[in-house]
């Protein structure tokens, strides 16, 4: 069942930091919430709509929202930094933010086929195991849950997921492995997400996806998009194999 | 207008200015590791900023030529062959339809660009060329160059079509021939062995310890071979957080983030680099020193140097100025 995504009433003034000499970073909370992601949509829709010269891009993530800019293209005063001439801007812009009330109809939850455990998931032994669980009951949970596509990162379509029931929360391999195939369904401490190509990486893998989340013939090529809401399918493995190649 | 892939070389792709964007479907920009070397070269045979080139790593391909084409090779010295006798890097070149053009033992550094008037004529993918592997999309198939690959080249400007025929109108004995002029030298640095990288402290630095913090500043650290375009991995001492720092939340990560799994081993993140990433973001490699980055191969060895905000993006900006007025004196050149 579709739930409503409220934004907050006020914004909380973020903690504003640079990433290197392109980007700064605003930091809304330390925690995942659905308060603190709505926040971070609508400062990022705010500016968006009301862009400074030398803006490039914006990355929302988890608890931040990283503003990319050129340098060369952002107008300074006196001897200020162009870094901070950005800052300067966005704190202006962020004071100005009009408290924000609305409601965003979510519609119904994506479903995301999903094989767990054997060859399609060889952490989930690892991860019943710290979360003292059978691997029936900790595929019964994650299949169970209801989730949130907070942001696309990582890797192209990849989505970062509000959701996982605390009790499955398991900490990141040591090591990240070389190459994990796409579709893999991996949780990672307090997050659980899909890897949509191949790539290294280093989070629990309990299950496999035959759904394709990365689709570069498509104008919009991630198949999710922030704000959706999301649910895990258990299947089997004769219904991977045969799950339709296009969707 | 083409040419022709006898040998493809280790890793030989297409890459053009990259692909903005599109970070937030959680696509990199991807494009050149050298950005500078990709600029002088399309600069030095009149293409547009942003052109479709070769980017050419450690062991080059070999190449044929199967019409007259301007050329310039940029970033590593690679050894480069062209018809038998050694290529000057960081020149205009023409050349005549047969000729080939091979590499032998990398010299210095690690990535080599080699642009050709008109640029590579490959189709775009979400507006760009570049080939951007971990996704398999751009440039060739988006895949690196293979063996009987047929690189169509597009319609070169007409001021590098009369410099062209000027320079081999001048030698009509000669296979190739050089123009006599070059870019500053301080746009084109032959690579160090082992440079002194200035780096900028990175959002989670102080959840390092001090000895951790104090090692990344004064040790050496290898390039493993287990490098790519994502990411160069280091090897070197441990660098550690402290034991009650928290397990990170994904957040944006940007070209030159180092950054560090739980092993200690450092990732200096490169043009392919994953948009956001969990790990703790140690230090970010200064932008002006991005191509000194991506010019250290696997088994070379790297160091790193404290630099504040302000002056780094002086740095950066004062290189940018460079590339423009070699752009804008190139063309310049062209129109006298």
């Amino acid at each position: 069942m579709p739930l409503p995504t409220r934004l907050p009433t006020t914004i909380p003034p973020p903690r504003l930091y640079p990433l290197g000499e392109t980007a700064v970073v605003l930091e809304f909370g330390t925690g995942i919430s659905e308060a603190t992601n709505a926040s971070i949509q609508a400062v990022a829709a705010y500016l968006l709509a009301h862009p400074f010269e030398g803006l490039q891009e914006l990355v929302p993530a988890f608890t931040t929202l990283t503003v990319f800019y050129a340098p060369w293209q952002v107008g300074t005063v006196g001897g200020e930094s162009p870094f901070e001439a950005v800052a300067a801007h966005l704190r202006n812009q962020l004071a100005q933010l009009p408290a924000t009330r609305a409601e965003v109809a979510t519609g119904p939850a994506v479903e995301i086929p999903v094989c767990y455990g054997g060859e399609f998931g060889p952490d989930l032994a690892a991860v019943a195991r710290h979360c003292g669980l059978s691997e029936a009951d900790v595929v019964a949970r994650h299949a169970g849950a209801d989730y949130q596509v907070y942001f696309i990162g990582f890797a192209p379509g990849f989505p970062y997921l509000g959701g996982l029931p605390a009790g499955l929360a398991t900490p990141r391999r040591a090591s990240p492995r070389a190459q994990v195939p796409a579709g893999a369904v991996g949780i990672a401490g307090a997050q659980t997400g899909i890897y949509s190509l191949p790539t290294p990486g280093g989070w629990q893998l309990i299950g496999r996806t035959p759904a394709r989340l990365f689709r570069p013939e498509a104008a919009d090529p991630s198949l999710l998009r922030a704000g959706q809401r999301l649910r895990f399918v258990p299947i089997t493995a004769e219904q991977f194999h045969h799950w339709p190649a296009a969707r | 207008m083409s040419l022709h892939v006898l040998r493809p070389g280790l890793l030989t792709t297409i890459q053009d200015a990259g692909r903005p964007g599109y970070r937030q479907a959680g696509i990199s920009v991807g494009g050149p590791l050298d950005a500078r070397a990709l600029r002088v070269a399309n600069a030095l045979v009149g293409n547009e900023p942003g052109a479709a080139a070769l980017e050419i790593t450690l062991l080059g391909p070999t190449l044929r030529f199967t019409a007259d084409h301007l050329l310039a090779l940029t970033g590593a010295d690679l050894s480069a062959i062209l018809d038998g006798q050694p290529l000057p890097l960081n020149r205009a070149v023409a050349v005549r339809a047969g000729t080939e053009l091979a590499f032998g033992r990398p010299r210095a550094g690690c990535r080599a660009y080699l642009a050709v008037a008109g640029g590579m004529a490959v189709p775009a993918v979400l507006g760009s060329r570049a080939t951007y592997l971990a996704a398999g999309i751009g440039g060739l198939a988006g895949r690196a160059l293979q063996a009987d690959d047929v690189l169509a080249v597009a319609e070169p400007s007409p001021a590098a079509v009369q410099l062209r025929r000027q320079l081999l109108g001048r030698s009509p004995g000669l296979a190739w021939v050089a123009a006599p002029w070059f870019p500053a030298p301080a746009l084109t640095p032959r690579p160090e062995p082992t440079p002194v990288l200035r780096a900028l402290r990175g959002p989670e630095y102080e959840q390092f310890t001090a000895a951790s913090q104090q090692a990344f500043w004064k040790e050496e650290f290898q390039v493993t071979p287990a490098s790519n375009r994502m990411g160069s991995r280091l090897e070197g001492p441990a660098l550690l957080r402290s034991a009650q720092a928290p397990e990170l939340l994904s957040a944006a990560v940007a070209f030159g983030t180092v950054q560090v799994p739980a092993g200690g081993q450092p990732i200096v993140l490169l043009a392919d680099h994953q948009t956001t990433g969990g790990y703790p973001r140690l230090a970010l490699v200064a932008a002006a020193d991005w191509p000194r980055l991506a010019q250290v191969p696997p088994g070379g060895s790297l160091r790193f140097q404290e630099i504040g905000l302000p002056e780094a993006q002086q740095l950066y900006l004062a290189q940018e100025q460079q590339l423009r007025q070699l752009e804008r004196a190139v063309a310049l050149r062209r129109s006298m």
